[in-house]
């Protein structure tokens, strides 16, 4: 249980306590991921539903297995082919689908703050998958369960997070994680791309990627939308990829053993060069797999909301 | 009606009064000010303001009333019902509607209207360009004689800089007085509030202070270049606050005004994604609320305007990003000037008044705003020590959209007589 909260919105309002407890129960999940056969109890009778408005592959996908090796009823709703194209409002969509008996609701919008307005209206459990430029938590919660993996630890470690930080959900939720549980988060990028009062959240800012990659533990590389050039925040993809882009050569300015990460789709050639991509310090893929582990622990944690906890005495 | 206002302390800056005396209306005509007057006659209604202050009604310079094309999220009736209960007696309301009032018809529907009702005086504005468009201007002359007081292109910046030098020179010919909606719309690039932390821990777009300040600035030059006079409308930044007290020191006519909102709150009031915080300007940070005050204190900025802008329920609760702008002002602006200006020390309870009154009638060349005998009867009475708690849903207007819902704010409007009528009686519209 994370503090019998209904929902999970986001790691900027959630305590590192209930970080790693989520952290914790995914080691379980991935154990069982690991099995031939992934079917568990878990979610039995309950019913998941994803209400996406913005295009996703692997976020979407990921849920979708996590509930139904979690035996859970499961059902997705596209933003377009539905009521939404029929100009109902977010709050009607989500009322409706609550009243089709649904326990958790997850979903992705491209406004901040989306899933903060329908959460207190229903009676489901609402999961974040991505709000606007706001928060991906479940995406930073994978981030930081394969960092432990593979590092042991948290507290103490540099991660560098580099690119477009302005946009991104992923790096605030990342930020909001990470800090909380002790490591040292620096980012960098074109100044176009860093928003303002960044160092008030308790990040160092650089404006350049090789000073932010300096000894870092980790390297973190998000994706750039390439329709941002159009808008003038940054010259052109070639001009990105030469300055801010990490390459074999750029990434030795991290500690030998970084991890390489990046939540996906990569625009090789971009963000990474694809030598790094593919290389031996990578762990996008892994990533992915934790993607799961960590979606089936947090569906089940909210799941269990009122019930009593074994563990207390 | 006849009414005698005994006792009460009558603050009047325009007329440099501020003395306990007494007023005595007859024929919605003030008809004698002094000391322990006894008129005679039968059905005089004596209202005991002792301990109390009596001044001129309020006058806001910037509203919307919504009416003709909104009437969803306000109309007429209920905006001046609204204005009364805030103690102001003259309101003048922003052409937005639909239709625009870019022509005659609308004045003249909008001001028969009010005046059949009579719960305040309503003086349109008139657009600046047709349609709000900001492409070519409005028949100004045409407005100016069916009775606007100003015209403005509220809610849209002139971007154009020509025909904004055009609108400033062709109007001063009118003697009409141009309200600037300072906004560079290439910088607010799709924003949705200050840009500064707030808007990065939330994750919303940011809108700089220079989107407004570049747009001040612009216009200070053309009105300078030109010899012409402008207003900045709600002004909300430091970089605003200096750049109108530099043209002034430079003799430029320029003239400004502020909102409640932007010395009572800052952008920290939209955590949480609260859509009542949500507005345009945008709420900006403690250090600009604190360059609104001393603007305040030291005269850069004229006048307190409410910006009243009422919505339905619907355009509030919503998505932060597609949520409308603006919140409702008449009934919370005077006592939030008294509670965060008055007892903070920031201004007296003349100056104050001043600023809702006299001043932005000046600005806009009206008649109101002070207390003469032989003039029409235009008061507001308060207590400055009476507490009371904001509650929304007892509001005259149709839009409950208020960031103070729950605030305890002190001096409550207690009279509001409007052309020698009176509208609210104890805190209660007739």
């Amino acid at each position: 249980m994370l503090g019998n909260k209904k929902d999970l919105l986001g790691l900027k309002d959630i305590s590192a306590e209930d970080i790693k407890s989520i952290l914790h129960n995914a080691e379980t999940m991935k154990y069982i991921l690991s099995q031939k056969n992934k079917k568990t109890p878990h979610l039995q009778g309950r019913s998941v539903v994803t209400l996406f408005y913005e295009n996703s592959t692997r976020t979407r996908l990921s849920f979708e297995l996590a509930s139904k090796y979690m035996s859970a009823n499961s059902a997705n709703i596209a933003a377009s082919g539905s009521s939404v194209a029929k100009g109902e409002t977010l709050i009607d969509t989500a009322k409706t689908i609550d009243a089709m008996g649904t326990d958790i609701l997850i979903m992705r919008h491209s406004m901040s703050g989306a899933p903060h307005l329908i959460a207190p209206l229903v009676k489901a459990s609402v999961i974040n998958a991505g709000d606007g430029m706001n928060e991906h938590p479940t995406q930073a919660l994978l981030d930081i369960f394969t960092i432990r993996e593979k590092k042991g630890r948290i507290e103490g470690l540099k991660v560098a997070i580099v690119g477009d930080i302005y946009h991104s959900r992923v790096a605030r939720s990342n930020i909001y994680g990470l800090t909380k549980l002790g490591a040292e988060v620096c980012v960098g990028g074109p100044s176009t791309l860093i928003p303002e009062g960044m160092e008030q959240m308790g990040v160092k800012v650089f404006k350049s990627v090789h000073e932010a990659l300096i000894d870092a533990d980790v390297v973190m590389a998000l994706r750039i939308q390439l329709e941002r050039q159009k808008k003038g925040l940054f010259p052109s993809v070639r001009e990105y990829s030469r300055f801010f882009g990490v390459d074999e050569k750029r990434l030795k300015f991290a500690k030998p053993d970084a991890l390489v990460m990046h939540p996906g789709p990569v625009n090789r050639g971009v963000e990474f060069s694809s030598s790094v991509v593919d290389g031996d310090q990578s762990v996008i893929n892994e990533q992915v797999t934790n993607g799961v582990a960590v979606r089936m622990a947090v569906m089940y944690l909210l799941s269990r909301r009122g019930q009593v906890n074994e563990n207390s005495n | 009606m006849k009414i005698l206002i005994k006792g009460g302390r009558i603050i009047d800056p325009r007329n440099n009064m501020d003395t306990v005396t007494d007023i005595y209306i007859e024929k919605g005509i003030i008809s004698e000010i002094g000391t322990d007057l006894d008129p005679e006659g039968l059905e005089i209604e004596v209202i005991d303001a002792r301990g109390k202050i009596v001044a001129p009604g309020l006058v806001d310079m910037h509203c919307h009333l919504r009416e003709p094309g909104f009437e969803y999220k306000e109309d007429i009736e209920s905006g001046t019902k609204s204005a009364a209960m805030g103690g102001f007696t003259s309101v003048a309301c922003m052409p937005n509607t639909n239709p625009v009032i870019d022509n005659a018809a609308v004045v003249k529907y909008i001001v028969s209207k009010a005046e059949s009702l009579g719960y305040a005086n309503v003086y349109p504005i008139g657009a600046i360009s047709k349609g709000l468009k900001g492409e070519e201007l409005a028949e100004i002359g045409e407005l100016k004689f069916a009775g606007v007081v100003g015209i403005s292109d509220d809610g849209r910046p002139v971007s154009k800089s020509g025909l904004m030098r055009r609108a400033l020179e062709y109007a001063s010919m009118f003697d009409v007085t141009v309200i600037s909606h300072c906004e560079d719309m290439d910088l607010v690039n799709d924003g949705h509030m200050n840009e500064g932390y707030m808007s990065t821990y939330l994750g919303l777009r940011g809108i700089t202070r220079a989107a407004e300040e570049v747009m001040v600035s612009r216009d200070i030059l053309i009105a300078e270049a030109t010899k012409t006079g402008v207003h900045i409308a709600h002004v909300s930044t430091r970089g605003s606050v200096d750049l109108v007290r530099q043209a002034k020191k430079r003799g430029v006519r320029v003239t400004c005004e502020t909102c409640p909102h932007y010395f009572t709150l800052t952008d920290k009031a939209v955590d949480g994604f609260n859509t009542n915080a949500k507005m345009n300007p945008p709420l900006r940070t403690d250090d600009d609320v604190e360059a609104i005050k001393e603007g305040l204190a030291d005269g850069t900025i004229d006048a307190i305007a409410t910006d009243h802008a009422p919505h339905h329920i619907d355009e509030k609760n919503c998505e932060f990003a597609i949520a409308a702008n603006g919140i409702v002002g008449f009934e919370t602006a005077l006592s939030l000037g008294i509670t965060y200006l008055v007892n903070e020390g920031v201004l007296s309870i003349n100056q104050l008044i001043e600023k809702m009154s006299a001043n932005p009638a000046d600005i806009l060349g009206l008649n109101k705003g002070s207390l003469m005998v032989n003039r029409p009867a235009d008061i507001v009475i308060f207590d400055t020590d009476e507490e009371y708690t904001v509650n929304v849903s007892g509001f005259e207007s149709k839009g409950k959209n208020s960031p103070y819902d729950g605030w305890k704010l002190k001096g409550r409007v207690q009279y509001t007589i409007v052309n020698g009528r009176i509208v609210v009686n104890q805190g209660i519209l007739l």
